[in-house]
């Protein structure tokens, strides 16, 4: 292997004499019932990174119809009713069925085993069987929105969903339902498997940051994910018989729901960003070439984020008349809450000084991810401030603060990921150059879609309209301009993955010089990863000792 | 959700054979020694049951709030539960749990015959179980205490025409009955969902342990359909004293 050169750390083998591995995942076995039938996580992998996309890509259908009826201020290119649904269907899929499972169902089925040394996943089973289980959740959605769609916004708020509305709530209550225990099951799965699969010496400090922050982001579907079902299950059944559990008209209580709903789905973003925190300390430590700065601080802010995340719920309903004392001491912990996710964001900055710094695509997307998701956690503190909340709430401001946390920090992270690990999954390199076009496309295209909202939220514009009045169709045509350049920028890695897929240079098992045990065995890896069970004989992120063995590998084999 | 956790297919029988080292045919070749299996699978099976708190967490949540809010519905209604066929199923179930213990005790043994007993006394005892839950709705169906549109408040508007010493209730705090016995569908029915859930499974330990699959030490499923058991026991145990018992006053 060639030593860095330059301003790159790639260092690929000779592409005249290099090949694929002979045997590996891919090619072990053929046929369509191969795949649907595998036990192999690595194989569970692909399947959820085909389905994922194919959620994204109609998610961001609907996203693009949502901003290209928000050009101009009347609502001309669809009904108000229509639009609900367009937003509705928009978060739901991207929420439910891209965001959650997205790192997790891809990169922490592929990683998670190969990280820590072991074979599989604890139950390869139960793991074959959340994808199934995700699949039809995502197929119920779909026919929720092909028999005519549901307007309930993607929080299903009683009673609106329960007794106002006459759209396929139950449809799509089910569909979230089911989707539910796909991520059950994978963090069941995860926990398991990071508790008793780990390789010899493998110590829970040994571990890399990825699986701290699989482990805690496991914790949160684990806990969470249950009172949600309960929740949905409430609302379909208070559909079905009128009977009042949250509806006020028949003595039900509006806020329980929102008590119930926000338990689940305020961890539910951390659900979304920790596992793409995780894969940031991988790309931040690997394009420094040093071990992450306090990395106990990293792995404990995680499990920190788990826990604070349980107990800040109640910032969703600052203004929906909840006792002023517990709106206060939510507050608080909603400020506690940033504390664990600057520690974050300041060791990534401390593991950047001094370090020696390489732009290759992943770490682009990372520094993506750095500015966006510190703009999208300070705006987090100003809502959960509460004079401001009261001012902010339920305006463009929330809807630009989230995009900025979910699509700034969990989609680039997201995507800084399978950069960073494609030569690993497929054996190829994807193009570099256009791929860097591709990361500063989406960031420019992401700033110019959202920091107008943020704007137009300060200055009032209320969310979930298709009209608005006329004085704001400047910074709203900016923002569906932006989005046009944003999704440019989505298209641009779909087409040149799959043209890598053949065209791409051959990538060797360590493209990235990285000291993951991922990167110790062959691209794409063997079906069974190890062939012996590795023995974790040194530190996490130890460069030294790769170096050590990179040096002793030329020396055996020249 | 059992079986998945337990891996123990026909399927997956020829996997250890391919390693010399291994002593039961059901370790699965991913796991290095069958210890490790047996913990990842009882851990699995804990965390599972932790979702199935938060899962009746949310309800016993409404539960509390409600009966808060509308106490004198709630006590009047709570009344209308039968306490001696909640009691007698109460001992059902915790006696099925012991006979669950039992049996994990006997296939650890290797007592095939004793082990297919108590598993047979765990179902049986089960489905008498249900058989009482099932004639109460039936009650409650023919009152018209069902939730819904033939719901019918009459009996806590006017107690006395019923034969039952409770003071009435205004019509609004009447309809808030509804509330109560809705909650308590839905908790009961989602017990006996559970329950019935375990019935399907415990037929499929049966018919295994009949095979002979737990007499040489492989007891993983018996072990963690145990744990299941247990814990539709305890849900019981916080259902029966605050659906049927709280707030009784049998003195009047």
């Amino acid at each position: 292997m060639s030593t860095a050169v330059g301003n790159t750390i790639v260092s690929l083998p000779d592409q005249s004499t290099a090949q694929l591995p002979k045997r590996h995942y891919i090619n072990n076995e053929y046929g369509l019932l191969s795949w649907l039938l595998t036990e192999d996580h690595k194989r569970i992998a692909l399947l959820y990174l085909f389905s994922v996309t194919f959620f994204f890509f109609i998610g961001g259908a609907f996203a693009g119809l949502i901003r290209l009826e928000l050009l101009t201020p009347q609502p001309d290119l669809v009904a108000a009713d229509t639009y609900n649904k367009f937003f509705t269907m928009h978060g739901l899929i991207m929420i439910f069925l891209f965001l959650v499972p997205s790192i997790p169902g891809v990169m922490g089925n592929f990683l998670i085993p190969l990280m820590l040394g072991a074979k599989d996943l604890a139950f390869p089973k139960l793991n074959l069987l959340s994808w199934y289980v995700y699949m039809a959740g995502g197929t119920l959605t779909l026919a929720a929105l092909v028999l005519g769609g549901v307007d309930t916004g993607w929080t299903f708020t009683a009673p609106l969903s329960t007794h106002y509305l006459n759209t396929h709530v139950i449809t799509a209550a089910m569909a979230i339902f089911i989707t539910g225990f796909s991520s059950i099951l994978t963090g069941i799965n995860f926990i398991v498997t990071i508790h008793r699969m780990r390789c010899p010496g493998m110590t829970w400090f040994r571990m890399p940051l990825f699986l701290w922050a699989h482990y805690a982001a496991s914790l949160l579907m684990v806990l969470g994910t249950p009172v949600l079902a309960v929740t949905l299950v409430l609302v379909a059944l208070e559909r079905l018989f009128g009977i009042g559990v949250f509806d006020p008209a028949k003595g039900g209580d509006p806020l329980l729901f929102q008590h119930l709903f926000w338990f689940y789905s305020h961890p539910a973003v951390y659900i979304m960003i920790l596992p793409g925190m995780g894969v940031i300390s991988e790309v931040v430590s690997t394009f420094s070439r040093k071990r992450i700065f306090g990395y106990t601080a990293v792995a404990f802010s995680s499990v920190a984020i788990a826990l604070f995340g349980f107990f800040v719920w109640e910032h969703h309903m600052f203004i929906m008349g909840v006792s002023s004392y517990s709106a206060l001491v939510f507050s608080l912990l909603t400020m506690l809450v940033a504390v664990p996710s600057a520690i974050k964001i300041f060791n990534w900055a401390f593991t950047l000084q001094k370090g020696s710094i390489t732009f290759e695509t992943p770490m682009l997307y990372c520094f993506g991810f750095m500015g966006l998701f510190t703009i999208g956690g300070l705006t987090g503190v100003f809502l959960g401030s509460l004079g401001m909340d009261v001012h902010l709430t339920e305006t463009y401001f929330v809807v630009a603060h989230f995009h900025f946390v979910m699509v700034g920090g969990g989609l680039m992270a997201f995507l800084a990921g399978i950069h960073f690990w494609w030569p690993k999954m497929t054996g190829r390199m994807y193009p570099e150059t256009i791929s860097k076009l591709a990361a500063v496309t989406t960031f420019i295209g992401f700033n110019l879609t959202f920091l107008p909202q943020f704007v137009l939220g300060y200055l009032g514009l209320p969310r979930r309209y298709a009209a608005y009045p006329p004085e704001f169709q400047v910074l709203n045509v900016l923002s569906t301009a932006g989005a046009t350049v944003l999704g440019f920028g989505y298209m641009l890695p779909m087409l040149y993955l799959a043209w890598s897929l053949k065209y791409g240079a051959i990538a060797g098992s360590n493209p990235w010089q990285a000291t993951g045990l991922e990167w110790q065995i062959a691209s794409p890896p063997p079906t069974e990863n190890f062939t012996e069970i590795p023995i974790m004989d040194h530190e996490v992120y130890d460069y030294e000792w790769l170096a050590n063995k990179t040096k002793n590998e030329v020396t055996t084999v020249g | 959700m059992d079986s998945a956790l337990a891996t123990t297919d026909p399927a997956d029988l020829h996997a250890g054979q391919e390693h010399g080292h291994v002593s039961l045919p059901q370790h699965r070749h991913h796991f290095e020694t069958v210890e490790q299996q047996r913990e990842a699978g009882s851990f699995g099976m804990w965390l599972f049951l932790l979702t199935e708190i938060m899962f009746f967490g949310g309800m016993f949540f409404a539960y509390l709030v409600y009966r808060n809010w509308y106490y004198p519905a709630f006590a009047v209604a709570s009344n209308q539960l039968s306490v001696s066929i909640g009691t007698l199923n109460t001992m059902l179930l915790i006696t099925s749990g012991f006979c669950m213990a039992i049996a994990v005790w006997a296939a650890e043994m290797r007592k095939r015959s004793l082990l297919l007993a108590m598993l047979m006394l765990t179902t049986l005892l089960g489905i008498v179980f249900l058989g009482f839950k099932s004639s109460e709705y039936y009650e409650k169906y023919e009152l018209h205490h069902i939730p819904g549109n033939n719901f019918n408040v009459s009996m806590f508007t006017n107690p006395a025409g019923y034969g039952i010493k409770e003071a009435p209730l205004p019509p609004d705090m009447a309809q808030k009955t509804q509330v109560f016995f809705f909650l308590y569908f839905a908790m009961t029915g989602m017990h006996a969902l559970h329950m019935i859930i375990g019935l399907g499974l415990l037929c499929w330990l049966i018919w295994r342990a009949n095979r002979g699959d737990f007499s040489s030490g492989y007891v993983a499923p018996v072990e963690n359909f145990g744990l299941y058991w247990h814990f539709i026991d305890i849900v019981w145990l916080f259902l029966y004293p605050l659906l049927y018992l709280i707030n009784r006053h049998p003195l009047h």
